[in-house]
């Protein structure tokens, strides 16, 4: 090879190269105690109106303590990932929102500050905490990884007037019923159920709450996987069937990742919707508070033996702190803020989730009729998902796995038992 | 590259005229000589360390890590594992195995055809506008543009326009021209593949045109005046005249533009949004998959380093071919 050759196959390699090269950067940390850097995860409409609804209290927390916070919104797209390169990388933000499903996954990197019971002291106390939140925030038996913010459950959303004009009287309480209604209500370009396919994230919390009324599991008492059981299968299955089997979902919705579901019940182009406080969402869409109905989510009308009552996951919001912040006690002093009785009545009212705290929700804004299912699910009916390390692994396999089943179904190829199957076991295979 | 290449271009471009100039150039000797050089190459050398070699060491140290989740804050925690994530992701008896085996397929065919394309548009545009005429300017700067955009930008509203409901596409190819009865999906499906080498050939083929038409500038215009007196066609004068003359310029061309389809990343995870559909599994976004969406990074960089390897191969033996087409046609 001359000397010519050379130099193409040197560029050469050096392009073929760029591939390996990759790899997470994050901002610098806030050098100064006097600044914190803190990532907020995206509850409002969009990320504008975060910012529009976040930075008056950093004003205020700024004015109370002399800390300035500087806040990025990141969108959930993007959020696991830029969280993983800055436990990776030791840099990047000082205070972030998790959802609280991450935090086993998170806690398992070691790069997030233990809320050991001394520190959550610090930020308030932990009786001040609703305790199933709390048990949302780490491994079992281990400091909490991160402290509630907001909590959440799912809830069935369904278009009054297109329940009376189809005459149905009253919200179904069982998947059965659910698809009953979906057929009469899925009629001239109209839709009875709206789904967001294409989010992983999306499908795995039904993928939970399925399983459970199955008697399913996602991952056994060790910890391992258990992606490919009976009850996993058609928990997915009977999932998929609204849209593969049932009808009563828009194909379309298999390209769904941008809450354009939410917009399609806005809209009225689908009269169900299961969500995580939609309300908030829906009013920005101009949809009136009087216009949809809010139901507990449905259960299966004869579960199967070991089939559990749950029909939402715990979900929400957590506040975590890297431990490569050069400013602990301004982070902590900042979680403390935003937990507060005062910041918790404000963010959780504009956003329509519930407070994370017990002080907090004698507001009437919480006895809303979307807040007060919400609550009741809580209560009653709500299940915290696996809080294992391998959780978001979980989130991301399945979760994939159902947005092909998706497109399958839309793409008018069967889905069958053997199909959800396979799609399972291969989701599987890929946990190490 | 380019720079790497001008100078052999340069004196081939009188193909008939012997060799003697090569090599025998005189250069200029002194004390100066050997230090210059190398000030001169020293950023570029930092940079390329910095940029590629060290990061490309890494990675291949990272696929003989299990790095996961427990172990990405400090590398040096994670065990080693000599090649276990060789052999776990390049068992084709496996699941993950016989994914990246699909997808490095698939990755294959979409860069063949996607170069293909790009090329043969390229070439078109280039020869069309090479002669003078009115509003070439503005042709040229049109076929310009998609290279111009920036590819985020680029590819969002492609995939605005592909959406199966409010997209562009089949708003016109189904509601104004009614061409199809349903609407068809773009995005997910076999279309998605189509799609996507759509995208690829609009983002790439503005550079094949760009380079062939400077490759063009170098043709002298006589070869053609007198390939016009001997009768030589449109096509005759193509293939014998401007191809041979744009032989150096397309051996780089197709080589760079394989190597950026193959490893193209932008493209595919903004139409598609992080996880493609499995006809249009690119291998980058695959690996992407496998490392950061499983957390999973010893995995991803052993199939990185594989990849690595094969396109070495690919681009050895590429040059070994063309260059001896090149030394027999001498």
């Amino acid at each position: 090879m001359s000397r010519r050759h050379l130099g193409i196959f040197t560029a050469a390699v050096l392009a073929a190269a760029s591939l390996t090269a990759c790899g997470g950067s994050g901002d610098d940390s806030a050098a100064s105690p006097k600044t914190l850097t803190y990532w907020a995860s995206n509850q409002g409409a969009s990320l504008e109106a975060d910012k529009t609804t976040l930075q008056p209290e950093l004003d205020k927390f700024e004015k109370q303590t002399g800390i300035k916070v500087n806040l990025e919104v990141v969108p959930w797209s993007d959020l696991l990932n830029r969280l993983l390169a800055a436990a990776a990388s030791g840099k990047g933000p000082d205070v972030v929102n998790i959802g609280n499903t991450w935090s086993a996954s998170l806690q398992a990197t070691g790069a997030l500050v233990e809320f050991d019971d001394a520190t959550l002291q610090a930020v308030g106390g932990k009786d001040r905490i609703v305790p199933a939140a709390l048990a949302a925030a780490g491994a079992p038996g281990k400091p909490p990884a991160a402290v509630p913010l907001y909590s959440m459950a799912y809830s069935l959303y369904y278009n009054k007037k297109a329940f009376a004009d189809a005459g149905i009287t009253a919200p179904p309480t069982t998947w059965e019923q659910l698809a009953e209604d979906g057929k009469k209500l899925t009629k001239g370009g109209k839709w009875g159920l709206a789904i967001e396919g294409a989010n992983p994230s999306e499908n795995a919390h039904h993928a939970f709450t399925f399983s459970q009324q199955y008697g399913g599991d996602w991952f056994d008492s060790a910890g391992k996987p258990t992606f490919d059981t009976p009850q996993n299968v058609s928990a997915i299955k009977r999932y998929v069937d609204f849209m593969a089997a049932d009808k009563i979902t828009n194909p379309s919705n298999a390209e769904y990742a941008q809450n354009q579901s939410v917009s399609d019940f806005a809209n009225g182009k689908a009269a169900m919707l299961l969500w995580q406080s939609a309300g908030s969402n829906l009013k920005t869409q101009n949809m009136a508070a009087d216009a949809y109905g809010v139901a507990p989510v449905p259960f299966l009308a004869s579960p199967p033996a070991g089939g559990k009552k749950v029909n939402s996951m715990v979900a929400g919001i957590n506040m975590a702190v890297f431990k490569h912040t050069k400013n602990k006690d301004g982070a902590l002093s900042f979680v403390k803020f935003m937990t507060s009785d005062e910041e918790q009545t404000l963010l959780n009212k504009t956003y329509g989730s519930l407070p994370a705290v017990k002080t907090a929700g004698a507001d009437p804004a919480f006895s809303a009729p979307e807040q007060k299912s919400i609550q009741e699910t809580l209560v009653t009916t709500a299940a915290p998902l696996p809080q294992v390390p391998d959780e978001s692994t979980f989130e991301t396999l399945v979760g994939t796995a159902m947005k092909e089943l998706f497109a399958d179904a839309a793409s008018g190829k069967p889905v069958t038992e053997q199909s959800v199957k396979a799609k399972l076991t291969d989701a599987q295979q890929k946990m190490r | 590259m380019a720079t790497s290449t001008t100078a052999p271009n340069a004196d081939r471009r009188v193909p008939r005229a012997g060799s003697p100039a090569r090599g025998a150039a005189r250069r200029p000797r002194g004390p100066r000589r050997s230090l210059l050089p190398y000030l001169l190459l020293a950023p570029a050398i930092v940079l390329e360390l910095a940029i590629h070699v060290i990061p490309m060491v890494v990675g291949v140290w990272m696929s003989l890590l299990e790095l996961t989740q427990f172990h990405i804050r400090d590398w040096s925690t994670a065990p080693f594992v000599g090649l276990e994530n060789y052999r776990a992701t390049l068992d084709l008896n496996s699941a993950a195995g016989k994914e990246l085996l699909h997808s490095f397929w698939v990755t294959l065919i979409y860069s063949v055809l996607s170069v293909g394309f790009a090329w043969l548009l390229g070439i078109a545009a280039a020869v069309v506008l090479q002669k003078p005429f009115r509003g070439r300017a503005i042709l040229r700067a049109l076929f310009l543009t998609p290279y111009a955009l920036p590819v985020y930008t680029a590819v969002i509203t492609w995939s605005f326009l592909l959406q199966r409901d409010t997209g562009l596409v089949n708003h016109v190819l189904v509601d104004q021209l009614g061409l199809l009865n349903e609407r068809p999906f773009w995005l997910i499906g076999d279309n998605s593949f189509w799609s996507l080498l759509v995208v690829s050939v609009w983002r790439n083929w503005p550079f094949a045109f760009l380079c062939l038409m400077a490759g063009l500038q170098n043709v002298p215009g006589e070869l053609y005046e007198a390939a016009a007196i001997d009768g030589a066609g449109f096509w005759r004068r193509l293939r014998s005249v401007t191809l041979p003359m744009l032989r150096p310029v397309n051996l780089v061309l197709l080589l760079v533009l394989f190597l950026w389809t193959f490893n193209d990343f932008n493209t595919p995870y903004v139409l598609f949004g992080g996880s493609a559909p499995e006809q249009a599994d690119l291998i980058s976004i695959h690996i992407y998959r496998s490392s950061f969406k499983t957390w999973d990074f010893g995995s991803g960089s052993a199939m990185s380093v594989a990849l690595l390897l094969f396109l070495l191969v690919v681009s050895a033996a590429y040059l070994l071919i063309t260059n001896r087409r090149r030394d027999d046609h001498a």
